[in-house]
Order: C-alpha cells, then structure tokens, then sequence
C-alpha cells in the first residue's frame, strides 16, 4: 500500500464508516493478471463509482465484492477484501449468504422469463419466504424503491419482458433491493439505456444511497461526476488514482487520471 | 454469353435447384402418404358384390360372386406359358382379382380371372356380406331365418335377421365383458393365491393356519368362479337363437348359426349414404376391435394401446434420465478432455442400429436384470418367469436407451442457449447453483427438452426391430393395463403396431386378405406418431411462448 493510499484511507475512515476494505488483491485469469496490487477503501453510504478504459478491471473488481467471478473455472485471487470486517473469500463463508448481501445489477437488464411480481419475489422464496402477505409487501416496498411501483403496480402478473429497457433495468434493481442488501453493485447500468431512462435510474441510484453502498462501474464520465461521491481511475488492471469524486475531476492528482478524464486517450 | 454468366453468377440456378429438391421431397412424402391413405382406407369401403358368370379354362361354366379388388393388365404370352389358353391375336388381357369369400367352402376367398373369360356380369340386389367370426366373409344370398327347426314366415327377412343379428351382439359384448374382466380377474386371483402358497412354502412359513386361510380363500374364488361360469353357460345357451340359411352364388343351400356372425350389409342395395355411413362403421371397428383369425380379420385395438402406453412409458423413462444426464454434463462436469470423450459415446450411440439395442436389452435387461428380479422377488413363480422375460417394461427402458442421445443432445443445446446473464442473476440473489438450475435454468431449457423428446416418440413409435426381442408378441392374450391391482403390469407383453404390420405383411397364411391391412394398419401407425408428436409440439409452444423474448 502507497504513502498516498494509506492517506486516502486514513480520510475516508475519518468521515464514514468503511463498507469494504480491498487489501493487495491480485487477480489472475490463468496465466494473466487482471488486477494487481489493489488496494481500496469503500465508504458506507455513498456512491463508489469505477472509471477506466474498457479492459482495464473495473467489472472484474465489482464482480470480486460478491463472488461472481467463482463462475470462472480459471479464476484465482489472492489479497483480501473485507466486507464490513470479515474476509469474503475465507474458507467459511457462506457465497449464496454473501450474494444476499452485496446485490448486483447488470449493463443489460437480465429479469427471468417470470411475471414482474415473481421477479422481485425471486430472491425472497429463494430464502424460503412463503407467505403471501409478507411478499405482497416486500414486493411492493421494493418496487417503490426503485420508483417502479406506479408504472406496474396494475400489471404484476404481466411478463417481465413486456417492460421497456429501462423499466426492465428498474426492475432488476427492485429485485435487488427486495432481499436488502448492504450493498448493490452496479455494471454499467445504464450503457443499454435511453437518455430519459438513464436519468430515472441515476435519480434512483442518489435516493439509494441514504440506505446502501453503492458501488458502479461506468464508462459514461458526466455520469460518474453526476452521481458519485467517490471515483476510482483505473488502468490496465492497476487502481491509478481513488479520491473524492470532485477531486479526481477538478484537481486530479496524476497526470495519466487528468488524460484520461480530458479524454485524451481512452 | 454475358447474360448467362450473369445468370450463373447471382445465383439463380442454385435457388432452382433448390427449389427442386424441396419440391421433389414434399412430392415423394405426399405420395408415401397418399399410397398409404388410399390404399389403406380403401379397405374400408363397401364395395359392390357381382354375379359373375365364368367360363373356366375346361370350357364348363361356372357362376362366381365376390367383389372385384384389383384389375390389372397381363400379357397373353405370360398366360399361355403358365397353361391357360388365350384366343390368337389377343397381346393384352385384363385380369380381375376377385375376392369371393366362403372360405369354408371352396377353400379359398380370392380368385383372378380373365375379363375375355367373363360371360356375363350383373349386380342382384339381394346379395349380402356376412363377416363371420371364423372364415372370413360369406358373400351369397339370404333365404331366410330358421329358429328352433322352423323358418320363419315373414316376408321381411332382412328385416328378421337384422333384429337377431343385433341380440346376438348383445350377448356376445356381454360374454366377452364376463370372460375377460369379471372371469379374468376371478382367474387373477386364483393365480396370486396360488403363488402366495408358494411363497409361503418356500420361505417354509406354511403352517395349518395359514394354509386354511388359503383354501378358504381359495373354495371362495372357486364360489364365484362357478356362478360366473353358470351365467356364462346361460349367456351361450342364449346366443343359440336360430341361424340363417343362405345360398351360394352357384345355388349351394347352407346354414350358419347366428352365433358365429358378427356383422352384415348389402353392398348392392347400399346409397352413397348407406356406404359412407358402412365406411365408418368399418373404421370404428378397426380401430376398436381386437384382431381375429390370425390377425388378418378384426380390428387392431389392442396393437395401437400398446404402441401408446409403450411410447409414454418410454418417455417417463427417457426424459429424467436424460435431462439428468445433461445437466451433469453441461452445468456441474468440469468441461475437458472426459466429457468431450462422453459427448462424442453420446452421439456414436445415436448411430447404433436399433437391433444392437434389442440384443443388449435381451442380454441385459431381460435375461440378467429380470432373471436376478425374478430369483429375488418373484421366486414363488418360477421356473415360469415374471420380468425374466420380454415385457412392456424391458420394451420402453430398451427404447428409453435408444432414444437416450437425442434427449441428452437437445437438452444441452437447450441449456447452452440460456444466456449466461439469467444464470448469474439468480446467482445474484443468494440463489445457489442447484436452485438457479431449479428455478430458472430448466424451465428456460423446457422447450428445449420437449424438442429432444418429440424426436425420441418418432423415433421410438416407428422402432420395431429391437421390439421383437424384448416384449412385443404377435397376439397378447390381454393388455398391459386392467382392472386388476396393480392396474398396469409392466410384466405382459404386448403388441404393437409396427411389429403388427410385419406380422400382417409376412407372417399371415393369408396373403391377400392381409394386404390392404398392411397399408390400413401402418396409416394408423403414422396417426398415431403424428398425434403423439402433435401433443409434444403443442407443449413445447406452449412453453416457449412463455419463455419468449428470451433471445432479444
């Protein structure tokens, strides 16, 4: 860990309480190393967002915070990452209770072939929530929490896939939400998204944060200044610079983060 | 020379040729189909019975009647060498295939003729079709109805018969009900009781209490046994209500009991009405009726139940197994040089004849599975093997084997083409992998399972060859599914429409007779493939429907 690192955490674990800490963590796919020697420290309630160019590790960082790179047969990490203090990757956790905790929402809505009602659901009867009252509630609050309600509270049993692209991106993160995460992850949510949904769902990624972490990954540059407090810049599997967001793009501390942000290369 | 280039170039000619060869196969289909069809459904008509006066090769006369099945055209040449004699200067003759019935009498029921041969032809009104229960068809004319020495004096003969015709039925539905359900399951009985005995004897438990209880068991069934066999007595005594007395086409004077006639009409006094209304009387009768004489009369019930009930098995059988099978290979099995190897044995199996099946299933699953089940489950019943032989469970798991591969293939495609992004979704949400696979991997993958499961019923439907080694008889004595617990006995053989053909076809004394059967028996089997595949391909657009948009 840098002098400079070390600083940026001191800071953070000043103001907020700290979310995730990433200590030296190397990524390897096979022979290759995605990710090296990162180290990061994520705050409590308030938006995180990844900046690089494409290719440089931001999806497969966001994809360590809950796991989903266990998928690939050929992945292995090294370091640490905690999760409000326990060490995700130790022998003894739970992946599926982890994946309840730190939800995830995709560059493209990926909702089931279900109904929009058994979509939010899914997650709860996965726990083995039953009860009908108790998921008419967790539904509904989920779907007001993702500002989808008004628009479907009349067709619940309706196919998912009969939503707009940026409606079917609401609702994944309603789905999200509905199994309360501490913290949601979010890939490039808006990159398959009109400009009218775009701004519906950053409205919704500010209202979020009073009650969770959020931690996204985005090539879009105004959005991350728009919606997020802090910003990483990465490149090439390397974590260059991480601070306060009017910061990195106001007064950007390395040359390579001013480039890329002036849009010099990238 | 440029406009042809040109011609050749944009690829017109290709777009014809394929063209043809669309057009070629949907021609050489619809003609299979039509031959088939017509000749098949053929049978079923009506057809018009004529007196025929004939001269035969002797120079006697001689009169025939029957129904002209098939003309066809014979040069003079190949009847002079085969010894009859045809008038100089005639090249062609046209030769009739008569179908004349009376069995009994003359020995045979078809007869070609020669048209040069035919004296005189006409079409009397009052001639009948009697299909009998033994001998084929009677074609002649009725005199009357004799009952009890006596004919009777009534001027309306038909009129007569007809009514006692229709009693006769009666009695022999209700015989028939009595002597396979009700005496059947009497004889069921009796059957498990002695092989409780045994049981008991061999496990040495047979003491005097448990032997009593048997008997009395025993002198019970043998109770109802005899009122049965009483009523059944009184119901034959019943059926002798007179008989009829015909006449030959050449004036021989006969009686048949009533008994032995089992349908009747008059071709030559029949409307078209009247003949479409025989025509699907005919049809009905085939497709419900057990089979008779060797199976070149009657219908073919019990050959399209057991097809049917075979075929479903098969599919409970096949479609766990399978979709198993490839989930294994497809979701949990770390992906290398192994599975490759099992993927490619998958596909070298769908490749092995059906034959090679029918000797594993006999190797294995009849003689060592069924004889091990047999020595340990059913030993009261030996030596007469109970799963040590064919049946319709060895059938449908032979088939289920056979059909294996395609289910395996089309379920992996199925799960391939589910987009990594729903797998990762329900992973998302704290859902494991077997509750991702649950939940939402395999009723995205359905329409694709349902696919590889309408290949495995065209498939199996149409097998016969490793059939007839693991189960299917030619005349099943009763079918696999009664009312006697435990309802479905997977034990029974049974038969099937495919083998029934082969049977028909090539097995039967009866050459002629049997021919339009063939074609009538494999139309059906082709129905019944396409009902069964109709049902599956509903299903599958059923569920696809439900998981559409899938793709955008």
């Amino acid at each position: 860990m840098t002098q400079q690192e070390q600083l940026q955490a001191e800071k953070i674990k000043a103001s907020h309480n700290v979310a995730v800490t990433v200590s030296d963590l190397d990524l390897y796919y096979g022979e290759t190393r995605a990710l090296q020697e990162i180290n990061l420290t994520i705050p409590e309630k308030q938006v995180t967002a990844f900046i690089g160019p494409s290719g440089c590790g931001k999806s497969t960082l966001l994809r360590c915070f809950n796991r989903l790179n266990d998928l690939i047969d050929i992945c292995r990490v090294d370091g640490e990452i905690l999760l409000n203090g326990r060490d995700i990757y130790a022998e003894d956790v739970e992946v599926a209770e982890l994946r309840r905790e730190v939800g995830i929402v995709f560059q493209k809505p990926n909702p089931f072939p279900k109904s929009i009602y058994e979509n939010v659901a899914y997650g709860l009867r996965i726990q083995g929530v039953n009860k009908r009252r108790q998921l008419d509630e967790t539904v509904e609050w989920a779907l007001k929490g993702a500002a989808l309600w008004d628009e479907v509270k009349d067709r619940l049993n309706d196919s998912a896939f009969g939503l707009s692209g940026g409606q079917q991106q609401r609702l994944v993160i309603a789905r999200a939400i509905a199994v309360q995460p501490k913290c949601i992850l979010l890939d490039e949510p808006c990159s398959a998204l009109d400009p009218i949904s775009t701004l519906k769902v950053e409205e919704l990624i500010a209202e979020l944060k009073s009650q969770y972490t959020i931690i996204m990954v985005t090539h879009n540059m105004q959005q991350a200044a728009r919606v997020s407090d802090y910003t990483a810049f990465m490149y090439m599997g390397e974590l260059i610079e991480f601070g306060e967001t009017d910061q990195i793009f106001t007064n950007p501390r390395l040359k390579k983060t001013e480039d890329y942000i002036t849009g010099r290369y990238g | 020379m440029k406009a042809v280039t040109r011609w050749i170039a944009d690829g017109t000619p290709w777009v014809w040729l394929n063209a043809a060869a669309v057009a070629a196969s949907i021609l050489l289909v619809t003609g299979l189909l039509m031959l088939i069809g017509i000749r098949g459904i053929g049978h079923f008509w009506p057809q018009e019975v004529y007196q025929i006066v004939y001269q035969e090769a002797d120079g006697s006369e001689v009169v025939l009647t029957g129904q002209v099945r098939e003309r066809e055209t014979v040069t003079a040449t190949r009847l002079r060498e085969s010894g009859l004699e045809v008038a100089e200067g005639t090249e062609l003759v046209h030769r009739d295939l008569l179908k004349t019935g009376n069995r009994d009498i003359t020995g045979q029921d078809f007869r070609w003729i020669l048209e040069p041969s035919i004296q005189s032809m006409s079409k009397p009104r009052s001639m009948v079709v009697l299909e009998r229960e033994e001998w084929g068809v009677f074609i002649g004319m009725l005199i009357g109805v004799r009952e009890a020495g006596q004919l009777l004096e009534n001027p309306d003969t038909w009129g007569d018969f007809e009514l006692r015709l229709e009693r006769a039925n009666e009695l022999r539905d209700e015989i028939g009900e009595l002597e396979k359900n009700r005496i059947g399951s009497v004889n069921y009985r009796l059957e498990r009781l002695r092989l409780k005995q045994r049981e008991l004897e061999i496990k040495g438990k047979l003491d005097a209490q448990s032997l009593a209880d048997i008997e009395s068991d025993r002198a019970l069934l043998q109770e109802e046994y005899r009122g049965l066999e009483q009523e059944l007595v009184d119901l034959y005594s019943e059926l002798q209500i007179g008989s009829v007395v015909v006449t030959t086409g050449d004036g021989k004077e006969l009686e048949l009991p009533m008994s032995t006639i089992v349908d009747a009409h008059r071709p030559n006094q029949m409307g078209l009405a009247g003949k479409i209304g025989h025509f699907f009387h005919n049809c009905w009768k085939f497709v419900t009726d057990d089979p008779r004489e060797a199976n070149t009369e009657g219908g073919i019930f019990p050959a399209i139940f057991g097809t049917v009930l075979m075929v479903l098995l098969m599919s409970v059988f096949v479609t766990p197994l399978g979709v198993v099978a490839a989930v294994y290979l497809k979701e949990y099995a770390r992906q290398g040089i192994f599975t490759r190897f099992i993927r490619v044995a998958v596909n070298n199996l769908a490749g092995v004849p059906s034959i090679v099946y029918g000797v594993f299933g006999l190797g294995f699953f009849v003689y060592t599975l069924g004889g091990s089940l047999d020595r340990l489950f059913y030993p009261e019943a030996l030596p007469a093997p109970t799963f040590g032989t064919g049946g319709l469970f060895w059938a449908s798991l032979t088939l289920a084997l056979l059909t294996l591969p395609v289910v395996i293939v089309s379920t992996e495609e199925g799960l391939s083409r589910i987009p990594r992004s729903i797998r990762e979704g329900s992973l998302a949400l704290g859902a494991t992998q077997w509750e991702t696979l649950w939940r939402t991997v395999l009723p995205m993958a359905s329409p694709g399972i349902m696919t590889g499961l309408i290949l495995a019923v065209a498939r199996a439907a149409g097998e016969v060859a490793p059939l007839m080694l693991v189960g299917v008889v030619k005349l099943a004595p009763a079918l696999p599914m009664d009312g006697n617990w435990p309802f479905l006995h997977l034990d029974r053989k049974f038969m099937h429409l495919g083998f029934h053909i082969y049977d028909v076809g090539f097995q039967s004394p009866n050459v002629e007779a049997a021919r339009p059967l063939v074609y009538a028996t494999a139309l059906l089997l082709v129905v019944v493939i396409v009902l069964l595949n109709l049902v599956a391909i509903r299903v599958r657009n059923r569920l696809s429907e439900k998981y559409r948009g899938l793709e955008s």
